[in-house]
């Protein structure tokens, strides 16, 4: 169960607003990336956001560059999940592959203002928020086991290490 | 019911019979790309638990994003790939070849039937030559590495029929520019774009691959122009490889076909925040610019610089206005030296860089200071792209390029040239 206060933003949130390039090939740790989360839409946010706060955005979220550390940083700044009317594809790929959970609920979008409680029940595929509840269909089997597992390398070294 | 390229290639490359869109698949590609991210791979690799990559031969490695390094860090960073390349055995090519997506064509690295990922999000420009090419993440190039696979979710598929005859200095950038514009910035969003038509038909490679290059900011997967005469002469010339092309059935099923008649189609230029907020040139004519960039993977072909220095025409770059020209490759670089053309940009006033992404990414060699404006020929504006959030970015072909760096605003390249004669 995720439960959290909502950040909420529009549509085509790129990534050079959500980790900018000009950090994108300095080496850098998941920890040290969290402090630039979001940093050129919402300069707050690093700063203020909490273990389980929810992204709420429309259209398009994480347009742009191929740079997974667009799903890291949030990973790392303990974002519970995004959730959005739509996804950028490679986007939506780097944050499964990064244990970050995912969603695309357009009703609950128009719904939730910034600073609501919001709560995921991801065994039972509901959002609850302010008493209502928004169904989201079930993950396909490959990605639950990947989000289960803690992203796509955890994944993968036990699968490996099983194989041998 | 026939079949899209996409659902064609996929099914292929994942050993099955037949796919249907939405089907998750696990498809084992023919190359792997990466470039100055292969050091943050090679620690998510590490972490997997194996040590060699599985099939080295299918790797290549290209330094291209902050070259040559801007930093000591930078630096550490090229180093720990050289390193890893060479205890690897993958195939590189270090700072100075050029752009990735450039060189991997150029290289005649992948074509017809062959189905490529690559750890870059303009991975599907490889369409321009008939490959099924998509962007993909670190951790899944790890993944990549360690297995020699990965699964992916085979899209559905709009096709794209572009007919016209393209007015004077109106370039495949503004085609693509006014379809994204039409469709929005997720307009193809997860799907499969197949550009077709007679347009599309007559178009050279380099041409094919500005189109092909820009699909990715409307969100496609990938994008495919079906490779005929002219893709065939470009590879014969390259590689001795011999391609088996993939081309979609005649019946095939798409989820929707978009007819652009662009004959009467005015230059196009994207403004700033958002590559689908796309206008006439004749909209925006007359704002002011302090930089303008002609490059990147988008538009930093030979044909792109000979168009610019055309516009150009020998006049020298506006007062207070700084020219970049970034060749996208070592080939483009000399050929462009052979023609001349590299002379006349930097008697006119122009900065001519090394082979790269340059500013492109906002990391080196040219970022833009708040309350700058830049027009530039790269794929995207969003803010921040070039440097500081509060600059403004625009986009447009190579002729707009030249015509904002000669008069210090926007134009129509055409005026300019009228003017001339």
């Amino acid at each position: 169960m995720i439960v959290g206060r909502a950040w909420k933003y529009g549509d085509n949130v790129n990534t050079d607003v959500i980790f900018p390039g000009r950090y994108t090939y300095a080496r850098m740790e998941p920890e040290e990336m969290a402090k630039h989360a979001l940093e050129d839409l919402d300069p707050s946010f690093a700063r203020e956001v909490r273990p389980g706060d929810v992204i709420v955005a429309g259209r398009n979220f994480g347009c742009g560059s191929s740079r997974e550390q667009a799903a890291t940083c949030l990973a790392a700044a303990g974002v519970g999940a995004v959730v959005a009317k739509g996804f950028a594809r490679i986007f939506f790929r780097n944050a499964i592959n990064s244990g970050l959970l995912v969603l695309e609920i357009p009703d609950a979008v128009d719904a939730i203002q910034s600073g609501d409680r919001v709560e995921i029940d991801t065994e039972n595929g509901v959002l609850i928020h302010a008493g209502k509840r928004h169904p989201f269909p079930p993950l396909p089997d490959v990605v639950r086991q990947i989000l289960a597992a803690g992203g796509l390398i955890p994944y993968l070294r036990d699968r490996l290490a099983k194989e041998g | 019911m026939g079949k899209t390229f996409a659902e064609k290639i996929l099914a292929q490359k994942a050993g099955l019979a037949a796919v249907e869109p939405g089907q998750i698949v696990t498809v084992k590609p023919d190359l792997g790309m990466s470039h100055d991210n292969t050091a943050a791979i090679a620690k998510l690799f590490a972490k997997i638990g194996r040590k060699r990559v599985k099939e080295p031969e299918k790797l290549v490695v290209i330094l291209d994003h902050v070259v040559p390094a801007a930093s000591v860090d930078y630096a550490q960073n090229h180093k720990e790939i050289r390193e890893f390349v060479r205890e690897q055995g993958i195939r590189f090519y270090d700072v100075g070849r050029g752009v990735c997506h450039q060189v991997v064509v150029e290289e005649g690295l992948v074509g017809p039937g062959d189905l490529a990922l690559g750890a870059d999000s303009h991975t599907p420009t490889y369409g321009a030559v008939g490959a099924f090419s998509a962007g993909i993440g670190r951790s899944e190039m790890a993944a990549v590495w360690a297995t020699g696979e990965l699964w992916l979710k085979v899209p559905t598929t709009l096709r794209i029929e572009l007919d016209g005859a393209l007015p004077e200095l109106v370039t495949a950038k503004d085609v693509i520019l006014h379809v994204i514009g039409k469709l929005g910035a997720d307009g193809a969003l997860y799907r499969s774009v197949e550009f077709a038509g007679p347009l599309a038909e007559r178009m050279t490679v380099s041409d094919r691959m500005v189109i092909a290059n820009m699909a990715a900011e409307m969100g496609a997967k990938n994008a495919f122009f079906a490779p005929d005469e002219t893709t065939l002469n470009y590879l014969a010339a390259r590689t001795d490889r011999t391609f088996t092309p993939v081309l979609p059935d005649p019946d095939a099923r798409y989820e929707q076909t978009i007819r652009f008649a662009v004959g009467g189609l005015e230059p196009q230029v994207a403004c700033p925040p958002d590559v689908d907020h796309v206008v006439p040139v004749s909209e925006i004519a007359g704002k002011r610019v302090d930089q303008v960039v002609v490059g990147t993977c988008t538009n930093g072909r030979i044909e792109d610089l000979r168009l610019a220095a055309e516009v150009m025409a020998g006049h020298p770059v506006a007062d207070g206005v700084r020219m970049l020209i970034v060749p996208a490759s070592r080939e483009v670089w000399l050929r462009a030296a052979e023609e001349g053309l590299l002379g006349l940009f930097a008697e006119a006033g122009a900065l001519v860089l090394n082979p790269g992404c340059g500013p492109c990414l906002g990391a080196h060699e040219g970022v833009l200071a708040p309350g700058e404006a830049c027009l530039a020929t790269s794929n995207r504006n969003f803010r921040g792209r070039m440097g500081s959030p509060d600059a403004e970015l625009y986009l447009g072909s190579p002729a707009v390029a030249a015509a904002a760096a000669v008069t210090g605003k926007i134009t129509d390249p055409r005026r300019l040239v009228e003017e001339e004669r």
